[in-house]
């Protein structure tokens, strides 16, 4: 295939992705809006109002950036998971494993539309924050650098989990199991100097910890740890997961007989 | 272009749990040919197929399409091909129209060419009126229809049909096979597989049967349709009769009061027959072959195996 024919393949791609996600918004859109909300209202207003501030922060800025991040990291994972695992369930998956497409352009196009709804999500999260603090912006090169590399790292983690499913059940064992305690114990609603020494080394070997931080540094300069870790952890993450889909596509785990 | 549309060479097929499906075939189609490859269930046409359009890997062998090696030119290779498989395989919440564009789409063609060929290819599949309705509102031969023109949207030389016309009405599967022989008439090569031996009789050229995994016949159509030493032919008479007296060297039989079925030998000639009929006051209306001498070979060479 030419570049030209590539890219015509890929847009194929993200362009059903986005006509998806945007047509059954009600889904994909609509309950992280709502549940982010009930997150400002009940952890931010209502408790936020008894926890004194964190580093010159109220409770609600300093959970602000936590709670976009547990947004776009559910969203971009969700959506490749049960997108590509649908096509494999209809066996439309077919149409496109038949055509010349490479693998590596499928699995960039359906990153791509994970990054997409995680980002649209993230920013409508932050459009809703907006009714209960105000935001400080510290540095915006590293809000986008992390939100981006957070994205892409979970959209291709989703695409491993939908290779490997075999049923719908498969899909959200990692979602319930994995991704939703890490997320919660990755300093989203607290700041790991609270915690005894003990449980801030173990906190130390979750991996979202660093994104999340990183991130909140973005937002409000302050951070639990050296966000060049979080960032460096993040292109690691992301260079392996692409390897590793790669060549499970290639092999066809999951895909061929 | 090469002329040889699939060279298949020593291809094997080995599942976990090692069940042998495929035990090195070997197969050749020649371009513009129209390619019946029967079998029974299980014998391993599907699976024959899916390696040739990479949905299965292959265990061992070589397979080429258009002389494009697909262990080394894959893309090329399936640039050729366009598929039907047995099971339908799209998104039913799709639009039919999206469906086929879409898969343009995936063989790098834009937007504006894919509409075109979408429009040209669905009005000659009556499919048009339904291009805004979703798959899952189409009816099982509509469906198949569809999945004919998601086939040929890129335009490939050689198009291979997994049972295209099961489970579809008479109407439909007539019309459908016009279709497919006006494609082969202009150039294009179609390899079928079927399980309506009617089909593959009245439409291909060349014919290999493949049973457990081996082929036990690759010959033409002609060929083997000559190997039968007798044929059946039906009769419809005039003055219903309750029983016909019997030819000696001839098996008839009664179908109903107005219809005999007899086996004819080749070698046999036919007067004899109208004589004993005019002997016993019995009128020929109507006289046709049986239509199933595909069947009878079919069977007989995969019972003998």
């Amino acid at each position: 295939m030419k570049a030209k024919e590539q890219y015509c393949a890929f847009r194929t791609i993200v362009d059903k992705e986005v006509i998806r996600i945007l047509r059954i918004w009600m889904q994909t859109l609509l309950p992280s809006a709502i549940t982010m909300t009930l997150y400002f209202l009940i952890f931010g207003k209502f408790i936020g109002s008894q926890v004194r501030d964190i580093n010159g922060f109220s409770y609600m800025e300093f959970i602000v950036p936590g709670i976009i991040m547990l947004s776009v990291i559910t969203n971009s994972f969700m959506n490749v998971v049960s997108s590509f695992f649908s096509t494999k369930f209809m066996r439309s998956v077919e149409e496109i494993l038949v055509s010349p497409t490479p693998n590596w352009i499928i699995l960039i196009g359906y990153a791509a539309g994970g990054i997409f709804r995680g980002l649209l999500v993230g920013l409508i999260v932050l459009l809703v924050s907006l009714f209960f603090t105000h935001i400080n912006i510290y540095n915006f090169g590293i809000i986008i650098i992390f939100i981006l590399l957070t994205s892409i790292v979970f959209s291709l983690g989703g695409l491993l989990n939908a290779i490997f499913a075999k049923r719908f059940d498969d899909i959200s064992i990692i979602p319930t199991f994995v991704l939703m305690p890490l997320t919660y114990l990755g300093g989203v609603f607290y700041s790991i100097s609270v915690l005894p020494a003990f449980w801030q080394g173990i906190s130390l070997l979750n991996p979202i910890l660093y994104m999340v931080n990183g991130f909140r540094y973005g937002f409000l300069g302050i951070s639990d740890i050296n966000i060049w870790i979080g960032f460096g952890m993040l292109v690691i993450f992301a260079a392996i997961l692409f390897y590793i889909n790669l060549h499970l596509m290639k092999k066809g785990t999951g895909l061929k007989t | 272009m090469s002329e040889t549309a699939l060279s298949i060479k020593n291809l094997k097929k080995t599942y976990k749990g090692k069940v042998e499906a495929l035990k090195g075939i070997d197969l050749e189609v020649k371009k513009g040919d129209f390619f019946a490859l029967l079998g029974p269930n299980g014998a391993g046409k599907t699976t024959a197929i899916n390696i040739i359009i990479s949905l299965t890997n292959k265990t061992s062998g070589q397979v080429k399409v258009f002389n494009y090696d697909i262990d080394k030119e894959l893309g090329k290779a399936k640039t050729c091909i366009g598929v039907v498989p047995q099971e339908f395989n799209f998104n039913i919440f799709e639009k039919v129209f999206d469906i086929v564009v879409h898969q343009a789409g995936y063989y790098g063609i834009g937007k504006k060419t894919a509409s075109k060929r979408a429009e040209k290819y669905l009005k000659q599949l009556d499919l048009w009126e339904k291009r805004n309705a979703t798959a899952q509102a189409l009816s099982g031969g509509l469906k198949r229809r569809l999945m004919i023109v998601r086939a040929l949207i890129h335009e490939p030389e050689l198009l291979i049909l997994d049972e295209p016309t099961a489970g579809v009405d008479i109407e439909i599967r007539r019309s459908m096979w016009k279709f497919i022989s006006d494609l082969n008439t202009k150039g294009r090569t179609i390899i079928l597989t079927t399980h309506y031996l009617e089909e593959a009789e009245n439409l291909c050229r060349n014919i290999a049967i493949i049973d457990k995994g081996k082929i036990i016949e690759n010959t033409s159509m002609k060929n083997l349709l000559s190997r039968m030493d007798k044929d059946t032919f039906i009769f419809d008479i005039t003055t219903p009769i309750k029983k016909v007296p019997q030819l000696k060297d001839h098996k008839i039989n009664i179908l109903d009061p107005t219809t005999i079925e007899i086996e004819i030998l080749k070698k046999q000639n036919l007067n004899r027959l109208f004589e004993h009929f005019k002997k016993n006051n019995i009128e020929i209306l109507n006289m046709r072959r049986k239509t199933a001498r595909l069947e009878e070979l079919f069977m007989g060479l995969v019972n003998k195996k």
